[in-house]
């Protein structure tokens, strides 16, 4: 069984992003890019499944631009077998991203893809539930466990009334959820054993994707400052103030 | 005009809460029917018919409705789709779970998370852990598919009327998919999505047991309970407390931070909050940034003193 990652380039989730003054976008320039967090959840389960003898083969991928190759090295150092880079533009819409990699899980044969539940930048949180749909094959997102059997799969989901459980056939989509395990740290070795794994570059129009978003972005703006506040000394100026407020 | 079904979640024969505020950000759009799909949903239709503003309720009575599965759902929305020309889910995990799917079957895009409606195909929505916020137009000719960040809304009011239809739809339900069990941490704390008040433990309360501090100021102020991921990934509260861009978005008048430390991803859940009380043992800790009211403190003193002051 051939396990399919997709990898997001995004900015790192220790960055706080400033909207630029034209309200064109937010400023990337200089900025620390990483692997989306969840993406690195979903490379580590597919590597432990593999692991356990339940995968022959973990395969990586990214649409976008041809920076996101370094995303594809860090993954590879985790312990992918190999990755694929789709050139794209880096603001491809989620209906598209599903679209190509609809494509590939075609091409390879791959039985599961493990996604991330949402990329931290655009927060959309669709292409595992868009390929389900496009493959006509099962979804299981926000997975905080999976439990290979065979042809098929059991996965519990966080939803918000708790956790629920479900069983998939084979092949399926699932979305990482944080609970799922924790990404290994890469070792300075594995970095430089990776460096000889082989990352295979398509385009769009190979896989017979069309590239056009149809949502148009636009405005970029900071949100609404909080008007500051104060403290207070201790728990008496806790309540005097919540009671001058009228909550309590 | 614009005619926008609302997906009507329900669990257990009840409506989900969120429905009455994703039909007031609907009725901003166009005229509104809401889809209910149950196992005998007759209680549940009758609550959405009450929702001002309805125009009709559509109930979808089968056997696998029991239980939200977005495989079985999502090809009983697309059946119900020709009418409308939107079809909005809330931003719950059952909302979250089945509108890209329903977007996808139909070739359209999705606009997660709406926070604002500034045309029929035109809105606003968080990015970034809701640190910007983008306009995003849509193409008039093809159907919206949406979530809304029920947050960002009030409920619309109750004393509708509406009639309900019962409907059959042609769709194939897939058998690839199927429920096993749920598993909730229940309890009768007020829900957390829509608690006035809620008091929420970060990686500061140090363990399970010690949470009990924050469960017991959340009963004596009749407030609902939130944590952390740190808390939640510690093992000190089920997961479904967790608030933040990754778990709950929450808009309550009231929100005790105890023992956060206000990292973004945390502060993205309570951005639309009333009044933000820090409790924190350190003075340079980021939750004071945004915090209404600032207490310095250690929190085994200060939530016994408050519990007391409280009376
Ligand atoms: C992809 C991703 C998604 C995430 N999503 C979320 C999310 O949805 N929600 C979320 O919360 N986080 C989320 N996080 C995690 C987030 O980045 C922080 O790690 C987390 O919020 C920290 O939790 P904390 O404030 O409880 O812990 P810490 O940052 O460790 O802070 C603990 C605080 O407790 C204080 N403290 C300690 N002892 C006491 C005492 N006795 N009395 C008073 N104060 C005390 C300390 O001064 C400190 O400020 C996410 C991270 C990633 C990468
Ligand atoms: N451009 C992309 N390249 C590869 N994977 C992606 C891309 N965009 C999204 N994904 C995957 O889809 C998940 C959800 O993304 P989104 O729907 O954009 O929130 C991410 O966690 C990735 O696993």
């Amino acid at each position: 069984m051939k396990i399919l990652v997709p990898v997001k380039r995004v900015v790192d989730y220790n960055v706080r992003i400033q909207v630029k003054s034209d309200n064109s976008g937010v400023n990337l320039d200089g900025v620390k890019m990483s692997v989306n967090p969840f993406d690195e959840i979903a490379v580590e389960e597919a590597l432990r499944i593999k692991e356990r003898g339940e995968a022959e083969e973990v395969i990586a991928v990214t649409i976008g631009d041809s920076a996101a190759q370094e995303q594809l090295r860090t993954v590879l150092a985790m312990g992918c077998d190999r990755a694929i880079l789709v050139e794209a533009p880096s603001d491809l819409e989620p209906l598209a991203v599903a679209k190509t990699l609809k494509a590939l899980v075609e091409k390879e044969d791959a039985q599961l893809v493990i996604a991330g539940k949402q990329a931290i930048d655009d927060d959309s949180g669709q292409v595992a539930q868009m390929l389900a749909a496009l493959l006509s094959c099962a979804q299981a997102t926000f997975a905080s466990k999976i439990e290979l059997a065979g042809d098929s799969a059991k996965v519990t989901r966080e939803v918000d009334a708790g956790l629920e459980t479900i069983e998939v056939d084979l092949p399926a989509v699932v979305s990482a959820d944080l609970r799922l395990n924790e990404p290994r740290y890469v070792k300075l070795p594995d970095i430089m054993k990776a460096k000889r794994k082989p990352i295979d570059t398509l385009s769009l129009a190979e896989l017979g994707v069309d590239g056009t978003n149809q949502l148009t972005v636009s405005n970029w703006s900071a949100p609404s400052a909080r008007e500051p506040g104060i403290k207070v000394e201790d728990v008496a100026g806790l309540v005097g103030k919540l009671k001058e407020k009228g909550l309590l | 005009m614009a005619k926008v079904l609302v997906i009507g979640e329900q669990a257990d024969g009840k409506l989900n809460d969120a429905i009455a505020k994703v039909v007031n950000c609907a009725q901003a759009i166009g005229e509104v029917d809401v889809a209910i799909f149950a196992k005998g949903g007759d209680g549940v239709a009758a609550e959405a018919a009450k929702i001002s503003g309805v125009n009709k309720v559509l109930l979808v009575e089968n056997d696998v409705n029991e239980h939200a599965l977005a495989a079985s759902l999502a090809p009983q929305i697309v059946a119900l789709a020709a009418e409308y020309t939107h079809i909005l889910g809330s931003s719950s995990t059952v909302g979250r779970d089945v509108m890209p799917r329903v977007a996808a079957l139909l070739d359209v895009a999705q606009v997660t998370d709406i926070m604002s409606v500034e045309g029929e195909y035109s809105f606003k929505r968080p990015v970034y852990a809701g640190n910007a916020i983008v306009n995003v137009d849509v193409p008039n000719d093809k159907k919206l598919v949406g979530t809304v960040r029920v947050a960002s809304f009030k409920a619309a009011d109750q004393g509708g009327s509406a009639a309900v239809e019962s409907v059959n739809v042609d769709a194939e339900i897939p058998t690839h998919t199927r429920f096993v069990s749920t598993e909730t941490s229940g309890g009768d704390r007020p829900d957390l999505q829509s608690a006035k008040v809620v008091v929420s433990g970060g990686r500061g309360v140090g363990s399970e047991e010690n949470f009990a501090v924050i469960y017991s100021l959340a009963d004596k102020l009749g407030a609902g309970v939130g944590a952390s991921r740190a808390a939640v990934d510690s093992g000190f509260a089920p997961s479904d407390l967790q608030v933040g861009q990754t778990g709950k978005i929450i808009a309550p008048e009231l929100y005790f931070a105890v023992g956060i430390s206000g990292a973004i991803q945390h502060l993205a859940g309570i951005k639309d909050a009333g009044t933000i009380v820090a409790i924190n043992k350190d003075a340079d800790a980021p939750i004071f940034e945004v915090a209404d009211i600032g207490l310095v403190g250690d929190l085994f003193s200060v939530l016994p003193e408050l519990e007391a002051a409280l009376g």
